[in-house]
């Protein structure tokens, strides 16, 4: 068997932290490999050792049978090795063409060579059957469509082994369905792909064999065909876990209508308008799931009720008064909010686990004007012990922990919060499986705790899985109000791509 | 194979902060042998005038104490910007609109005036005239979105002109380009106590520094509005999550890192001089951006950092008889330079300026 790519027993050490620790991988040529671990188990770590990003500590590193450890970059991707990473490095200005052929330009004289760089593009999109839209620029496209362009960045510099870092994270179900046909197609022509996940259906939908990690370790590789998700997810925990179950929480006691919002309206920066008019009542004890592709007016929709965006038609009102004033008047008056984009908006990575613990509560652990230490400290050590928040070190800063270990910051601060009603935007977003399974049940207690939650998830499983009720964003109104019975991934997807509409319920 | 040593926390966090600082001494003294070594001269000669010229004597370490009082304040405004997310360029004529202040309540007060009593109505005197000039860009860029980086260096050119016109039209002493001196407000001076100091320019402002540098730590890392002050720093969308007003933090921040500055004005007008005259600030505004990267935006390293570019000034002065005394503001840009590529905080702040793609 001749193994494209490989590494045996990589070791590899950030500071104090192990992130591989006996690591070994072996890809076939002309198979779809996929790599699965929760965060933090070192996945991306051995990916960028592969991709000469790194140079292990340890460990050595084969590329079709020759010794390459310690590589660079350049080498790979000389020796048809490349990576599309999770957060793409395109420039927005340049078009498509021009981000594709940067660096390793078609030259006419010194002037870069548009119409030759333009074609290349094309032949190789229409080779891989990767459709992106070679002269557009890239701050005008859509999230998929940039990650087709890193895909055919790096078939432009010669790659034959593709390594994609997590490619569906941010990418709806008819892109992910895209996705897994170019990554086919690919394949077909004799490609080797390692992808990166920890969406146990997408191992089993695309790859031939996986290598599962765990703690920086690589824990077994298996033909997918002879494994089954409850069988991964043991291996990548270490133990049994509960996958997602679906169907919604049923009836429960739904109470009165918390939040209410009649014809809101919101404009973006750019006067764009953002949210159409939407009506929507969230009661408490339900969870309303918001479904749609993702910039339908869902960040808008969550921010203009935490108060980061100011409505500019309509009214919100919560039991009855009407919401006004900026984020701090929306907590004090019980709103918690847990954001999209925990390194954006939800936590400050270069401070510490526990004054992240405390940011939107400051007022509440000062004295005089002073911050009280020994309270934020004893908060932070409960809190890192309820919801067991690993390394469980307060003083370290939250930037040091795993993603789903940050997130579970966010949601131990805005759970324990006093509130009414949740704002829980991609609350698993990025985070491990043993973390959703801890994360969707404080959801569900949240419910029958008599809350109003309201749900916004890139993941239909997630909204499918948690949900009462759902609606369907598009194009920044709402496409359908459906019940839980109603509602699956056909009548959703076909809501989200506008295909059917029913105006707001 | 044993694994790498696992470095303790506070070690790391200690290489962190001091490696860059470290590096971009040694590249400064590298680019400082080479010129040396240009001009015929041995670096060993150099640098062995440049120590005695500066820590050597009684009289040199005293001036290099006040050339450090006046680094202390602007570097300690330019750092408490920083930490805020806002780059004061204007520390310049904040520190000359301060001096300013206290010469001109100086000279209104009455000459019986209780020493104590006129030190502290000129020290606030001196923080309201630099903190107006700080408030400029704290308004505009919280209301309007201008950038500060500019609106500070054109206030630099009006205020400073602004103040000339005054002293050269209203208030100068005869054939001169100073104000008259005060009457009141005078601080002591080192060699007040210490004999050996005589004739040095150090005095009891350098207290007020070293005090003020405790006071922006307990301020940035004690304190609500410090917690609030640097979280929009550091991510601006978060401390807006947060529920932090943004712009009123980048405003308050402008008006006290101003005020910081002006302040240091009190080391010529009460300290030395007893007056206030045109080319007052000398370039201890901009070197101030320099104390707050090379002491990594740390009230402590701020601190540190005066009294380094201190000696260099200092020191540069002795060295003339080898080398141009211009070598040291060679060196002093090449730690700028080197300092400015490698802090992370700037690079961060660099980035931001983009935005959120």
């Amino acid at each position: 068997m001749s193994s494209a790519i490989a590494a045996q027993d990589i070791h590899k050490h950030f500071g104090p932290v192990p992130a591989n620790a006996g690591a070994s991988v072996s890809v076939q040529a002309g198979e779809i490999h996929a790599v699965v671990g929760e965060n933090g188990a070192g996945k991306s770590t051995l990916m960028r050792i592969l991709s000469g990003m790194y140079a292990p500590d340890e460990g050595s590193v084969q590329v079709n049978g020759r010794d390459v450890t310690g590589w660079s970059t350049r080498e790979a991707i000389e020796a048809g090795v490349g990576m599309v990473h999770q957060h793409f490095m395109l420039v927005p200005t340049l078009t498509v063409a021009e981000n594709v052929v940067l660096g390793h330009e078609p030259k006419k004289g010194i002037r870069l060579d548009r119409a030759t760089a333009v074609q290349k593009v094309n032949e190789i999109a229409a080779r891989s059957r990767l459709s992106v839209p070679a002269e557009k620029l890239v701050s005008e496209l859509t999230v998929g469509e940039a990650q087709r362009v890193e895909i055919v960045k790096t078939l432009y510099r010669g790659a034959r082994i593709l390594i994609l870092d997590e490619p569906t994270a941010v990418l709806s179900p008819p892109e992910v369905q895209d996705l897994w046909q170019v990554l086919r197609q690919l394949r077909a022509d004799g490609g080797t792909i390692v992808v990166i996940t920890h969406k146990l259906d997408e191992v089993m939908e695309i790859s031939d064999r996986v290598t599962v990690m765990r703690q920086g370790r690589t824990v077994t590789t298996v033909n997918t065909r002879e494994t089954s998700p409850a069988e991964l997810a043991r291996a990548m925990v270490g133990r049994d876990v509960a996958l997602p179950a679906r169907g919604g929480g049923g009836g429960g006691g739904v109470g009165d209508v918390a939040l209410a919002l009649r014809g809101v309206r919101v404009k973006k920066r750019d006067g764009t308008i953002a949210l159409d008019g939407i009506n929507l009542e969230l009661r408490r004890g339900e969870i309303l799931g918001i479904a749609g592709v993702e910039g339908n007016g869902q960040t808008e929709l969550i921010e203009v009720i935490a108060g980061l965006l100011q409505v500019s038609g309509g009214d919100l009102k919560l039991f009855g008064q009407t919401l006004e004033g900026d984020a701090r008047s929306r907590f004090d008056a019980g709103i918690a909010h847990v954001p999209e984009d925990r390194h954006y908006r939800g936590l400050l990575l270069e401070y510490t686990v526990e004054d992240n613990l405390i940011l939107g509560l400051q007022h509440l652990f000062t004295n005089n004007g002073l911050l009280r230490r020994n309270a934020i400290h004893q908060n932070a050590v409960e809190k890192v012990k309820d919801f067991d928040i690993r390394p469980p070190r307060t003083e370290g800063t939250a930037g040091t922990l795993s993603g789903g270990n940050q997130q579970k910051i966010v949601i131990a601060r805005e759970l324990t919060r006093e509130h009414s009603v949740l704002l829980a935007a991609q609350p698993t977003r990025g985070v491990d499986v043993g973390a959703i399974e801890a994360i969707h049940t404080r959801l569900r207690a949240e419910r029958a705790a008599g809350k109003a939650v309201l749900l916004v998830s890139a993941d239909l499983n997630e909204i499918l899985a948690l949900s009462d009720r759902i609606a369907v964003l598009f194009r920044g109104r709402i496409a359908a109000t459906l019940s839980r019975d109603e509602a699956d991934q056909e009548r959703l997807g076909a809501y989200m791509t506008g295909a059917a509409s029913v105006g707001s319920a | 194979m044993a694994s790498p040593a696992h470095t303790s926390n506070w070690r790391g966090r200690v290489d962190e902060t001091l490696l860059p600082v470290i590096i971009a001494l040694l590249s400064a003294l590298v680019i400082g042998d080479v010129l040396i070594l240009s001009f015929g001269q041995s670096p060993a000669d150099v640098y062995k005038l440049l120590i005695e010229g500066s820590w050597g004597n009684a009289w040199g370490f005293g001036q290099v104490l006040f050339k450090t009082t006046t680094l202390i304040f602007t570097g300690l405004a330019v750092a408490l910007g920083l930490r805020a997310g806002v780059f004061n360029i204007g520390a310049e004529s904040q520190l000359a609109a301060g001096g300013f202040m206290a010469a001109l309540i100086g000279i209104m007060l009455p000459a019986a005036t209780p020493a104590l009593i006129a030190i502290l109505i000129c020290m606030l005197a001196a923080m309201i005239g630099g903190g107006a000039v700080g408030a400029v860009p704290g308004v505009l860029k919280a209301r309007f979105g201008a950038h500060e980086v500019i609106v500070t260096i054109m206030m630099n050119f009006v205020v400073l002109a602004l103040l000339n016109y005054i002293v050269a039209t209203h208030l100068h002493e005869p054939e001169t380009l100073r104000t008259p001196d005060v009457n009141a407000g005078q601080v002591w001076r080192l060699s007040d106590f210490w004999e050996s100091f005589h004739g040095s320019a150090a005095n009891g402002v350098l207290l007020i520094g070293v005090v003020l540098a405790a006071l922006v730590w307990f301020f940035l890392f004690r304190t609500r509005a410090g917690f609030e002050l640097r979280a929009v720093g550091l991510q601006p969308a978060a401390a807006e999550y947060g529920g932090i007003h943004v712009g009123r933090v980048w405003f308050t921040t402008l008006t006290l890192s101003g005020a910081i500055a002006g302040l240091g004005g009190i080391n010529y007008v009460l300290g030395y001089k007893g007056y206030y005259e045109e080319g007052f600030a000398g370039g201890a505004g901009f070197l101030g951006i320099a104390v707050a990267l090379v002491g990594r935006n740390h009230p402590m390293g701020v601190v540190l950092a005066a009294l380094l570019f201190a000696t260099l000034s200092q020191g540069g002065l002795a060295i003339h008889a080898l080398v141009p005394k211009d070598i040291v503001d060679v060196l002093q840009a090449a730690v700028i330079i080197a300092m400015a590529v490698s802090v992370p905080e700037v690079r961060r702040l660099l980035r931001q300026r983009g935005g959120r793609a």
